[in-house]
C-alpha cells in the first residue's frame, strides 16, 4: 500500500556539523531571579521545619490533615486555619534509585545514586506524601512500604527549608 | 453555537506594588472565593471548566500551568493554560461554552511581578534571539521607535502622550486599587528623564501585584446564578508578525488592534464605535500607546486622538471616557493580567458599582489589551448590559 | 446540536534529535505541508491554534509569540494553549474550540518542539517544573517523577521490566515503517532492560528521545470539510482533565486525570463501552509504562490485566485493539508538543486508510488519541472517527 504520509522538513544535523563550523550559532544564557512569596502556609512549614518540626493544616470539613499545609482545601475550598504537628516518620510509597543529576550529567564513578522516595508521612492525612530522599540505607534494601525516619540537618545548619531534613532513613 | 454567554461573577486580590503577605496561589484563592461569591456562591465543582492565562518565565515555573487547578477549587476539571493575554483567556473561556460542551467556565489571571528581580531581562528574551538580541539594549527602545514613527505619522505631539499620563494618574485618585495615583503637571512628565527617546519614565506604566478571577455562564445559567450578568456581546484577538521590521504598516500603527477590534465590532454588531461604545478601557501600557489605539480601535480618525484628548474628549465627562479606572498608567501594570483588569472596570462601570468614578447612563463598553513590547498582539472584548 | 468539526488536513516534519531548522522554519514546514495535503493556502484559515512545551528549551519569553509567524498567523487570530507535555493533542481541542463555537470555520492547529537548542540537555529545563519552595531544593531531576510513578504502577499489579520493555519493543518497531522517524534499529527486550540505568526502573531505552520537529492539523466546519473532501476525519469527542499539583499525595498507580478526561470525551461521542467502540489508539507514550498505565486510564484495558493482553498480541496492529501503529514517542520520536499532534495526524491518516505500510486492517472507524502533561497530572482526549 502506498504511503500517503505528508512530510517536509526536519533537517538532521550531525555533531560533526557544528563542530566544523557549518553551522553558525547564537548562545545566551538567561539571567532570571526571581524570589517567591511563600505565604501564609507555606512560611509556617518551613518556620516549624526549622524548628526540626513538621506541621501540617486540618480540613474542617474533609478531615483531610494535609501536607504540605494550606491556607485552603483545594476540595472543600474552604479557609483552613487548624494546624497540626504531624511526626517525623513516614512509609515510603514509591522510590527510585537515580544515576543522573538534576541537569542530565550522569553521577560519577564514586558518587552514590540520588534515592528520591514518596513518603507518606505519619500523622498525616493516608496517602499524604511528600517527595524527599533516602538515605542511610543500601539501594538494593529499599521496599515500598518500609518504614523510615527523618534525618535532620543540626539546629545551627537549618534555615527553613525542606532541606533541613537531610534525608529520611529506614526505621 | 449562537448561545449568548454572559458575565456572572468577578473577584479580585492584591493590587499591590508587593504583596509579600499571601503567595500566589492563596491570592489567587481569594479572588476566586470573592468571584464565586459574587455568582451567588457557587461552588467551584459546579463550575464546568477553568481557563489561566499566563507565562512560564514571569512565574519562574516551567509549565506553571501545573499550579493552575488547586486554588481555583478544579481539581481532577477541565483546565488549560492560555500563554496570552487574559482577554485572549476570555475568548477560549467563551468559545467553550459557546460549543454547548460547558455552561460555566471561570477565567483567571495574576501578576506577581514583584518576585521577579529584572523584568527587562524576561522582555529582551522575548525578542528575536539571532536578530535583536545581540545587540543587547534595554528592550525598552522598541517602545521609543514605535512612539518616534507614531508622532511622526500622526503629527501627534509629546505633550499629547504626556496628558495621557496626566488624566489616567489622576482619574486613578478615584480607585481604590490603583496604586499610582497622582496629580501631576505636564513638565512632570516632559521633564523626566528619558527611557528611550521620545519616551519618557514616567510615559510607561509601573508593575503591580494582582489576581482577577471572572466567571463566564450561558444564557440559561446566567439567569439562575445572578440577576445583574453583563454580557460578551463581541470579541477578537490578532497578532502581526512578531519580527519587528516587517509589520504591515510599519511600527507607527496598531494593526493587531484594529483587525481585533473589527473582529470584536463584527461580532457584536456595532458599525460605528463612536457611536456605540460609551467608554472604553484599552491597553496604556505606555502614554502613546493609549492615542495610538484609540485610532486603530476606530474610536476616532486617525491622527485625531492627541487633540481629542486635549478637547476633554476621552475624560470621565467627556464622549467616550478613556480608562476611567486609570488605566495601567494609574492602577499598575498587570501583565498576562491586563487584560482583566481592563475588563474588571467595564464590567464594575456596567454593574452600576464603580464608587466615585461611577459613570452615568453606560450600558456598552470596550476593553482592550495588548502583550506589551516586542509583540504585536491584541485582544478586545465588547461588553454590554443588554443581552 | 454541537456544530460538526473535521480534520480535513495533516503534515509534519521529520522528527530528528537537532534540527537544521529554527522552530519557525519548523513550523512553516509541517504548516505548508499541511495546507498543501487539502490543496489550501493560507488566506483560506480563518485563525491559528498553536502550541509548544516550555519556553525555557527555546530561552524565548512569550515562545508562542515568536512561532506564530512560522505557523502562518501573520495578521490573524492566534491563541497558544499550554498544558505542558499534553499540548500536542490538548491544541486540537483548542482548534476544536475555535470551529465548534461558530466564530470560525478553519482552524489551523500547529504545534513545534525544538529541544536541542537547550543546553547541556533540555532535562535540566525541567528542574523548573517542581514546587519552587517545597520541591526544587531536592534538585530533582525530571525523570524521578516519572520513575516514581513506574516504580508504584510494577508493584502494584507486579508487572516487571521486561513487561514494560514489550511496550518499547512493539511501538519502535511500528516507527521503523513511519516515514518521519528518528530511529532506524530495531531493538528487542533485552536491548531495553540491559539499556543504561537512569532512574531505577527507568533505563534508557524505556524513554522517547529528545527530538526537534513539528505537525499540523487543518480543522474545518461540515460546510467547508464537505468541500474540501470526500474523506473528512470527525472530531467526535474531546475531553481533559488536570489533577492537582500536590502530585505526591496522590496515589500513582492510577491515571485518574486520564480517566476523567476520556469519560468526558466519550461521553460527548455518545461511546459507552470503549473497548469495543475503538478501533485503534494512540496512547502518550514517552515511557513504555505510560501506554500501559494510559490504556487503563482511558477504559481500554482492565486495571492490571494490560500486560497479559499486550503479551496476547491484542494491542499489535492486527491485534483486536491496534495501539500506537504510528510507533508513537517511542517509534517516531518525542518533539513534546508536535508529538501529540502527530498522534492525531497519524488517526487521521489510519481513519482515510492512507497509512501505508502501518495501516491497521479492516477499515477502521474510530479512533482516540490521548496525551499527558505537567507534573503527571493532565490529560486531554480527541476521539475521531469517520
Amino acid at each position: 500500500m502506498e504511503d500517503t504520509i505528508k512530510v517536509a522538513g526536519g533537517t538532521g544535523l550531525t555533531a560533526d556539523d557544528i563542530k566544523s563550523g557549518k553551522i553558525f550559532l547564537t548562545e545566551d544564557s538567561l539571567d532570571c531571579a526571581y524570589a517567591w512569596d511563600t505565604g501564609v502556609a507555606v512560611n509556617r512549614y518551613l518556620a516549624e521545619l526549622k524548628q526540626g518540626k513538621i506541621i501540617a493544616t486540618r480540613c474542617k470539613k474533609c478531615k483531610r490533615t494535609m501536607l504540605p499545609p494550606r491556607l485552603f482545601c483545594e476540595l472543600c475550598f474552604i479557609p483552613c486555619s487548624n494546624w497540626q504537628y504531624v511526626q517525623d516518620t513516614g512509609i515510603v510509597n514509591t522510590f527510585s534509585i537515580c544515576h543522573v543529576h538534576w541537569d542530565a550529567t550522569r553521577i560519577g564513578k564514586d558518587e552514590k545514586p540520588h534515592l528520591p522516595a514518596v513518603i507518606e508521612i505519619d500523622g498525616a492525612s493516608e496517602g499524604m506524601g511528600i517527595m524527599h530522599l533516602l538515605g542511610e540505607v543500601d539501594p538494593e534494601e529499599i521496599k515500598i512500604g518500609m518504614q523510615v525516619k527523618a534525618v535532620w540537618k543540626p539546629e545551627a545548619e537549618r534555615t527553613g527549608s525542606i532541606i533541613d531534613i537531610k534525608y529520611f532513613k529506614p526505621l | 453555537m449562537n448561545k449568548k454567554v454572559a458575565i456572572v461573577g468577578l473577584g479580585f486580590s492584591g493590587f499591590g506594588t508587593t504583596t509579600p503577605d499571601l503567595s500566589y496561589r492563596e491570592m489567587i484563592f481569594e479572588a476566586a472565593t470573592r468571584c464565586y461569591e459574587d455568582a451567588g456562591g457557587i461552588h467551584p465543582q459546579a463550575i464546568d471548566s477553568f481557563v489561566a492565562s499566563s507565562e512560564d518565565f514571569m512565574e519562574g515555573i516551567s509549565i506553571a500551568d501545573e499550579y493552575v487547578p488547586d486554588q481555583l477549587g478544579a481539581v481532577l476539571k477541565p483546565v488549560h493554560s492560555i500563554t496570552g493575554d487574559s482577554l485572549q483567556g476570555l475568548a477560549s473561556a467563551m468559545m467553550q461554552i459557546k460549543t454547548g460542551q460547558q455552561n460555566i467556565v471561570a477565567a483567571s489571571a495574576f501578576s506577581k511581578v514583584s518576585n521577579l528581580s529584572h523584568h527587562e531581562h524576561l522582555v529582551s528574551y522575548a525578542t528575536d534571539p539571532v536578530y535583536i538580541r545581540p545587540f543587547n539594549e534595554n528592550p525598552y527602545f522598541i517602545a521609543g521607535l514605535e512612539m518616534n514613527r507614531y508622532l511622526h505619522e500622526t503629527g501627534t505631539t509629546r505633550d499629547q502622550c504626556a496628558k495621557v499620563v496626566l488624566k489616567n494618574r489622576y482619574n486613578a485618585l478615584k480607585n481604590p486599587g490603583a496604586c499610582y495615583g497622582a496629580r501631576l503637571e505636564l513638565e512632570d512628565v516632559t521633564g523626566a528623564p528619558a527611557l528611550s527617546y521620545p519616551l519618557g519614565i514616567y510615559d510607561m506604566s509601573g508593575h503591580l501585584d494582582g489576581a482577577i478571577v471572572v466567571l463566564l455562564a450561558s444564557e440559561e445559567r446566567a439567569r439562575e446564578l445572578t440577576d445583574k450578568p453583563v454580557w460578551i456581546k463581541g470579541i477578537g484577538w490578532a497578532t502581526d508578525t512578531p519580527n519587528l521590521d516587517s509589520r504591515i504598516e510599519g511600527m507607527g500603527s496598531a494593526v493587531y488592534a484594529k483587525l481585533a477590534s473589527q473582529q470584536a465590532y463584527r461580532m457584536a454588531d456595532i458599525n460605528n464605535p463612536f457611536n456605540e461604545i460609551d467608554f472604553a478601557e484599552i491597553d496604556d501600557t505606555f502614554s502613546y500607546k493609549e492615542l495610538q489605539h484609540l485610532e486603530a480601535l476606530n474610536l476616532c480618525g486617525p491622527g485625531e486622538a492627541g487633540r481629542l484628548l486635549e478637547l476633554g474628549c476621552f475624560s470621565p465627562d467627556g464622549d467616550i471616557p478613556v480608562n476611567v479606572s486609570g488605566g495601567s498608567l494609574g492602577a499598575g501594570y498587570l501583565h498576562e493580567a491586563n487584560g482583566l483588569q481592563r475588563l474588571m472596570e467595564v464590567i464594575l462601570q456596567l454593574r452600576g458599582e464603580a464608587g466615585p468614578r461611577q459613570l452615568l447612563d453606560v450600558e456598552t463598553g470596550l476593553a482592550f489589551a495588548w502583550r506589551g513590547v516586542p509583540t504585536a498582539t491584541g485582544a478586545a472584548a465588547v461588553i454590554s448590559t443588554r443581552p | 446540536m454541537m456544530r460538526k468539526v473535521a480534520i480535513v488536513g495533516a503534515g509534519m516534519t521529520s522528527f530528528v534529535r537537532r534540527a537544521l531548522e529554527t522552530p519557525k522554519e519548523l513550523s512553516y514546514q509541517a504548516t505548508k505541508v499541511t495546507l498543501d495535503s487539502c490543496g489550501l493556502t493560507l488566506d483560506d484559515v480563518d485563525c491559528i491554534a498553536h502550541g509548544t512545551a516550555p519556553d525555557a528549551f527555546d530561552g524565548l519569553h512569550q515562545n508562542g509569540e515568536y512561532m506564530v509567524d512560522g505557523c502562518g498567523g501573520w495578521n490573524k487570530p492566534t491563541m497558544r494553549v499550554y498544558v505542558g507535555g499534553g499540548t500536542g493533542i490538548h491544541a486540537v481541542v483548542h482548534g476544536w474550540h475555535h470551529v465548534a463555537s461558530g466564530l470560525f470555520d478553519t482552524c489551523l492547529v500547529v504545534c513545534e518542539e525544538k529541544m536541542s537548542s537547550a543546553l547541556p540537555h533540555a532535562q535540566a529545563f525541567f528542574l523548573t517544573i517542581f514546587d519552587s519552595i517545597t520541591e526544587r531544593p531536592l534538585e530533582p531531576n525530571l525523570l524521578w517523577i516519572f520513575a516514581l510513578e513506574m516504580n508504584r504502577y510494577m508493584e502494584r499489579y507486579g508487572y516487571t521490566k521486561e513487561d514494560m520493555a514489550l511496550v518499547a519493543v512493539k511501538n519502535k518497531q511500528n516507527g521503523l515503517k513511519h516515514p518521519a522517524s528518528q530511529f532506524s534499529e530495531k531493538v528487542t527486550v533485552e536491548d531495553v532492560v540491559n539499556s543504561e540505568m537512569m532512574a531505577y526502573p527507568v533505563s534508557r531505552l524505556d524513554v522517547s528521545p529528545v527530538s526537534d520537529g513539528a505537525a499540523a492539523v487543518l480543522l474545518a466546519s461540515e460546510r467547508v470539510a464537505r468541500r474540501l473532501t470526500d474523506k473528512p476525519v470527525w472530531i467526535e469527542g474531546v475531553g481533559w482533565s488536570l489533577d492537582t499539583a500536590y502530585w505526591a499525595t496522590r496515589d500513582l498507580y492510577y491515571p485518574r486525570y486520564t480517566d476523567t478526561a476520556a469519560r468526558m470525551a466519550y461521553d460527548m461521542a455518545g461511546i459507552r463501552e470503549p473497548d469495543k467502540e475503538i478501533h485503534v489508539a494512540e496512547p502518550y507514550d514517552p515511557f513504555d509504562y505510560k501506554a500501559l498505565h494510559h490504556l487503563e486510564g482511558l477504559q481500554l484495558s482492565p486495571r492490571g490485566k494490560t500486560v497479559e493482553l499486550l503479551r496476547d498480541g491484542h494491542f499489535d496492529i492486527d491485534g483486536n485493539l491496534p495501539m500506537c501503529p504510528s510507533g508513537g514517542l517511542l517509534g517516531v520520536g518525542n518533539p513534546i508538543a508536535a508529538a501529540g499532534t502527530m498522534k492525531v495526524c497519524e488517526l487521521f491518516w489510519q481513519l482515510r486508510g492512507e497509512a501505508g505500510q502501518r495501516q491497521v486492517p479492516g477499515n477502521p472507524r474510530r479512533g482516540v488519541a490521548q496525551s499527558w502533561g505537567d507534573l503527571m497530572q493532565v490529560s486531554s482526549v480527541v476521539v475521531v472517527g469517520n
